[in-house]
This record gives structure tokens, sequence and C-alpha cells, in this order.
């Protein structure tokens, strides 16, 4: 590749056919000195392909491949017999699972039709004739510089406004503010993503003053839009505990029910408002079904702890998992039949206490090489 | 006089049911006079030791057995954690529960000419269904009548060490071991009337043996029972009474070959004797774990065929003893799961334990259902506990422990039991 595919002058070139900055040159010379007839194409275009990366996803390559989704989508909707027009991802996933049936455990492995966006990496930056086609790309990083660049352009934007309004007398202090409770700044992180460049912090930093002064100004909500594209919504606020609703029954007893999981066992729980302590679980006697001690301490726990014992009737369902499980899973299926007969601060305390807190615990998978979960095998020296 | 009756009303909120009890006024001048010695007043006690005077004023109440009764009328028959329990507390008290009065204000009322009535007690696990059996048994004994009672039917089906074929009858197989157990404990209980009662027919052993008409029981008693007595530390060393009873030469020891030949002779006897008009005495049949007889076993003939329940002579005489054909006494029987074989543990009502046979040969009976204690029953539990200072966990002393309790044992006796054992 290096070796030059003007043959006409052989030897010269072979000296310096290593050099490839001096390639452009050599032409030139070569244009200059020795009228050749170029049998290929300039090296030079041919050297950024391979600087450039073995495949070019340029925009126009990604755009062609959506449009060639698009028809293949139109086609499979015929092959099933559906409306082209309102063929979603959920009925392609649906058909492909149907026409392509796949015995393979791992799900991510099976056949799939969708389009799936890899996250953007560096284009070749610069032309044909070697020049960059950004301004700023001689800075190292030039979408940060550019970016940059548009803020401040933006700013001076907004300062322009302001002195019209000014002028007119227009002006008020009083504009619709952006609304940036429920939102965050990118991370430095997540910044990097969006430009596909890496920057330093002291940059992250310089952006962010950048975009805070642009919001310090009145006028800020003209470029909301901007703005906003460079915040993130916080998550959601964790959700209040869901009191489960309490009802009365034919005879007016109240009564809640509610579920709760632990392992691989669920279970139900109607926890009645009589006046007496009895249980039931799953149509047979308390004691009957935990003759263990630990169970049914586990299932007094959530009654005893707010002083309740002998108020209530239990009747309990549960399935799956083993003793303790079982016991678990009722401990927090009580726990929640409890709340809505508590008061506001007698559910913090519950939930102070790890009652209402699903235990996250299940079994470890086993793997491969190794005996147990985290079990190896014996080690042998020899 | 008057003030005495005043300082007692003063005391009417501690112990109140001494003054309801009208046959306590005469406790309370007792009282007057032995003011020195405090006597142990509480709510969950009832000073009256006799069964046939107790009633449902009593219900809930713990009364507590004279010691002089509990020697000899249970050698057997109490559950291992009872007897325990009375080893610690160095008294054995019963309470008063409606199974057990039923029964007792039933055998109170019974017309003797008629059949022997059958009463079954049956309830889930740990409700306390021997209890009440040993606390009828106690009324029965202090009548004066003959107890038969065998301690756990399931003992005589199962883990047999020694199966001997049977002298009477070739086809039968005996139990040497378990008849001489139980003829002694027979023999401890009802010492004073064996000497009374005299045997109606004349009984061959060997060539050799025989008992005469007219002799007393204690007679037959003894020719079963192993008759040397040696000292309690000699006595104590199992190998030296394996070897005792193995070796045929000793002089002196009769071979207890006959024994389960002796229990069924006995048993014979004392039913014919109790229906005759003339009886002066009353027969009352107490098994405990009545399910056994009517079951499956465990034990194998030498060659591992499993022995049918017909051929052990010992439940064949029982079997027999069972059936209402005789007057002049009762037969109070128990269920019990935990000693049954291939039962589920599930089972606890008496179609499913007996079975169809047992089920149709004791029909028809007055089943007793012995539930768990009641609101009552276990608030007067919780206090004898405390007040034979059983419960030394401080939280176990409040309210709310004793909501624990409750809720933890599901007012069951025996888990109530089992808990406060490590409390």
């Amino acid at each position: 590749m290096a070796a030059s595919c003007v043959r006409t002058v052989g030897s010269f070139l072979g000296k310096c056919g290593n050099c490839s900055s001096s390639l452009n040159t050599v032409t030139s010379q070569l244009s200059r000195q020795v009228l050749s007839r170029q049998i290929c194409v300039s090296t030079a275009l041919k050297k950024n392909l391979a600087a450039g990366g073995p495949e070019k996803f340029t925009v126009e390559f990604i755009q062609k491949q959506v449009e060639e989704f698009d028809i293949g989508k139109r086609h499979l909707a015929n092959m099933m017999g559906e409306d082209p027009e309102n063929f979603t991802q959920e009925d392609i996933d649906r058909s492909i699972a149907y026409l392509f049936p796949s015995g393979l455990f791992e799900k991510k492995a099976r056949p799939l039709m969708k389009l799936i966006f890899f996250p953007l990496h560096e284009a070749v930056q610069w032309g044909a004739d070697g020049r960059p086609f950004h301004f700023l790309f001689y800075t190292g990083k030039q979408s940060y510089y550019s970016l940059m660049h548009k803020l401040y352009s933006k700013i001076l934007n907004i300062e322009k406004h302001q002195d019209r309004m000014r002028a007119k007398g227009l002006f008020s202090q009083d504009t619709k503010e952006i609304s940036l409770d429920t939102s965050r700044w990118l991370t430095k992180e997540e910044l990097e993503v969006l430009l596909v460049e890496t920057i330093s912090s002291n940059n992250y930093d310089r952006f962010i003053q950048l975009m805070e002064r642009l919001l310090s100004m009145p006028y800020c909500n003209m470029e909301e839009e901007f703005v906003l594209h460079y915040r993130r919504p916080l998550e959601a606020r964790s959700k209040k505990q869901m009191v489960p609703v309490p009802e009365r029954d034919d005879k007016g007893v109240a009564f809640s029910t509610s579920d709760g999981r632990r392992k691989t066992s669920n279970s139900s729980v109607v926890l009645r408002d009589c006046g007496s302590g009895r249980i039931t679980v799953n149509g047979q006697e308390y004691l009957h079904y935990f003759p263990v001690l630990q169970d049914r301490e586990q299932l007094m726990f959530p009654l005893q702890f707010m002083g309740l014992l002998g108020r209530f009737d239990l009747q309990c369902t549960v399935s799956g998992g083993g003793r303790s499980s079982q016991a678990g899973a009722l401990r927090l299926a009580i726990s929640r039949a409890l709340l809505s007969f508590l008061s506001e601060g007698e559910q913090e305390t519950m939930r102070q206490a790890g009652l209402l807190t699903p235990d996250p615990r299940v079994r470890e998978r086993k793997k491969p090489g190794q005996e147990g979960a985290r079990r190896k095998f014996t080690w042998k020296k020899r | 006089m008057a003030l005495h009756r005043l300082s007692f009303r003063l005391r009417a909120t501690v112990c109140h049911v001494r003054t309801l009890h009208t046959s306590g006024w005469g406790q309370q001048q007792e009282a007057v006079a032995v003011e020195s010695e405090p006597e142990p007043f509480s709510v969950f006690r009832t000073q009256e030791t006799d069964p046939a005077c107790q009633s449902e004023k009593h219900l809930g109440q713990f009364y507590t057995l004279p010691s002089a009764h509990f020697r000899p009328l249970f050698p057997h028959g109490l559950p291992y954690r009872y007897q325990q329990q009375v080893k610690t507390f160095n008294e054995a008290c019963f309470m008063v529960r409606p199974p057990a009065l039923e029964v007792i204000s039933y055998l109170k009322k019974a017309d003797y000419s008629k059949p022997a009535l059958r009463y079954l007690f049956y309830g889930v696990k740990g409700s306390g269904k021997t209890m009440s059996l040993c606390h009828a048994v106690h009324f029965c004994y202090t009548q004066g009548w003959v107890v038969l009672h065998i301690p756990d039917a399931h003992l005589w089906v199962k883990n047999c060490k020694e199966l001997l074929p049977s002298s009477y009858n070739s086809a039968r197989f005996d139990q040497p071991l378990q008849a001489t157990t139980w003829l002694r404990n027979f023999r401890t209980t009802n010492e004073h009337l064996l000497s009374q009662i005299k045997t109606k027919r004349r009984y061959v052993w060997t060539k050799r043996e025989s008992t005469d008409e007219g002799r007393p029981l204690g007679e037959l008693v003894n020719q079963g029972a192993l008759k040397c007595r040696l000292s309690p530390r000699l006595a104590a060393d199992r190998s030296l009474m394996k070897w005792i009873r193995e070796e045929p030469q000793l002089h002196g020891i009769s071979r207890v070959k006959s024994s389960s030949d002796v229990v069924g002779a006995l048993m014979k006897d004392l039913r014919l004797q109790s229906s005759q008009p003339g009886a002066d005495f009353r027969l009352v049949v107490a098994v405990d774990g009545v399910n056994a007889l009517w079951g499956r076993s465990t034990i194998k003939k030498e060659n591992k065929s499993a022995v049918d329940l017909e051929e052990l002579t010992l439940i064949h005489n029982l079997k027999k003893l069972m059936k209402n054909d005789w007057t002049g006494g009762a037969i109070i029987t128990t269920l019990s799961q935990t000693g049954s074989l291939y039962t589920p543990k599930s089972a606890y009502l008496p179609q499913e334990l007996l079975g169809e046979t047992g089920f149709d040969s004791m029909d028809p009976f007055i089943p007793v259902s012995v539930p768990n204690y009641s609101e009552k029953e276990f608030e007067s539990a919780y206090l004898y506990y405390l007040d034979r200072k059983w419960l030394q966990h401080p939280q176990s002393r409040t309210e709310d422990g004793k909501k624990e309790l409750s809720f933890l044992s599901s007012k069951n006796p025996s888990m109530l039991d089992r808990i406060c054992g490590f409390l």
C-alpha cells in the first residue's frame, strides 16, 4: 500500500516509498517532472480510507439501512397478513419468533429484526484534500469547543435581545423561568458520550459555568430547548408505600388483603379486625402447618412489634419455596396488610424496622468450572 | 368470727373461688384456725382434690393430686413430659377441663347393669387427651374401682424385642416383656383390691404350675410378674437384669414365658366377675392409643414377614375386652396419632385413626372432643407456671409476654409446655 501505484518512476519512489507524508509532494513532483499516466486513483483518498476504518457508517449508510428496514417491515407485515401501516416493533418480534422458532436459551442469541443504533464514533474528520472539515479540528476537541462557541453566541443573542427590549421599554425581570427542578445536568461521562470525544474535568466545569450563566439571564427561556437537551430528568422519587385499602365485608368487619414474596414463595393474607387471634394457613391449623417455633415467631413479629397481637384474625395462603421462605413471605404480607390499620408514624416505625422491605436475596446461580455458586473444586497442587 | 369473715371478704378479689364456693366456708374456718401456715390460695388453684366433687365451678383450675394417690395410680400412663414436670415441681396438678368433667359426670350417672359404655377422647396432637383420661382414671380410683390402665397400646405393636410363640395357642405370639411390665404396674395400682377378688376358674400354665379356683387374683398376677426383688442399685444395672431374665437355671425365679397368657386370663376373669350382679367392684378399662388395636404393626417374624395384629395374644385379649358384652364397668379410651403407625400427621378424627374395622368394633361409643385451651384455661396454665417460678424470663411476666405465648403456642397445651420449658 505504501508503494505507489505510479509505476513509471519505480526506483525513485521505491526509496521514499515508506514515507507516506511525502507522497503528496512526490506526486506533485512527479506531475511536474514526469508526465506520467496515473494508472490508478490517487493514493491520498485511498490512504484516508484505511485511516478511517474498515467500514464507514456514514449518515447516508445509516439512512439506507433504515429504509431497507422499513421495506422489510412492510414485507413482513404482508407475510403475516397484518396491516403494514400499524406494524409495531412488538408485532415484528412476535412474527420473527413465530417464523424462526429457536431453542436457544439465551434470549439475545435468538433471531432478531430490529434497528439498533450503536453509539456514534468518530467519522473521518478531513476531506479528500486532507483539509479537516471543522474549523476547530486542530484544537483537538472540536465538538467541545464548537459547543462552547455556540453557547456563547446564544448568550450574546440573549443580551442583544435584552438590549432591544430595553430599548423598546419592555424589559421585565420576571419572565418565564425554565423549570429545572425535575432534571439534572449531564454528568461528565454522559457529555463525553454526546460529544464523542474525551474532555477534561476542567472543561466540564467551564461548560457548566457557562450554562449557569446562560440560565442566570432574564430571557433565557428563548433557549429552553437547547438547555433541556443537556439536562436529564431525575429518577422518579421513591414510591411511597402503597397502603392496601381496608374494606368491610358483609358482617361489618374491616379487613385488608395483601401479598408478599420471598425467594420463590408467594403468599397472600387477609387480615380481619375481629377480636380473636385465630390463624389459618392454606386451610390448615397454623400450628400444624408451621410446627417449627422459628416460623411462628416470624409470623408473630409484625403484630407483636405494633402490640396488636390478639386483635386480628389471619387467613393466609402460601405456595412455593421452603419452610423458611414461606414464613418470610407471610411476614411481609402481614406487615403490608397491617399498614392500613396503622397511623403514619407507626407505618414509619414499621418501615424502619425493616418489616416492609422485601428481601432481595435469591439463590445464586451455579457457575461452570465451580462446584457451586462460590465453592471451587478442590485445588490440587499437581 | 364476724371480724374474720370481713377480712376474708376483703381478700375476695384474689381468691374469689373460695368465697363463692359453698364448701369453701368450711375451709375458711379451717384457715382461721391455722393462721400461722400460709396456704397457697390463688385464682387458678382449687382445693377440691376429689374428682367426684369437682363441678363446672372448678373449670380451668388446677387441683393437686394427693401423693398417696399418685404413686400407686400412675406408675405408667402419664405423658413423659408431665412426669418430668411432676418431678420438678414436686406435685402433680391436673387441670379441670370440660371433656374430663363430662366423662366423669357420665360415669356417675351411668347404669351399671347395662353393657359397658365406651368413651373416646379425640383431638389434635397435644391437646390433653391422655391427661383427661388420667383424670377420669383418678376419679374411678377414688371410687374404689379396679383400674385396668394400658398406658399406650402402640407400645405393644411396635419395637418388640422378644416374640415367643404362645403356649396356649400356637398360631399366636406372646410378648413376655411388655406383659410383665404391665402386670407389675397393674399390681401396684390395684394392690388393695387384688387380695379381695378371687379367681373363678382354674388356669393351668404348665405341667407343674396351675392356679386353682378361688385363689386371690394377686397370686395370678404374681405368676406372671418377675418375682425376684433386687436392691435398687442392682436393679438399675440393665445387663444384670437381662442376664437374670435369660438364665434358665437361676433358682427361685420364674420364667416369664406365660405372662401374656396371665394377662389374658386376668382380663377374662375381671370381665366375668364384674358382669355378675353380686360383684362388689366395678371395672374401668382405660386404654390410651386405642387406634393401635386396629392399625398395623411393625413387628416382624423371623422370616421377615409382618405380624398380623390378630396373632398377638395381648392385642387379641384386649380387643375382646373392648367389646361391650360385659356389664358393671366402663371403657375409657383415647386416640393417639403420635405413636401410631402408618397414619398421616394431620389425622385426628376417630374415623381417620380407627379405620373402618376399628370404627365398626367401637361403635357405638361416646366421642368426647378435647380442644385446645380456652382463654380462661390458658390464663390458668400461665398463672400456674408463674406461681411455680417456671417462667424466669422477665418478658414472660408481662401482659405482652402472655399474648406472645398465647400466639406462639396457639393455646395448645403441649406446645405451651414446650415453649415455657426454655423460658
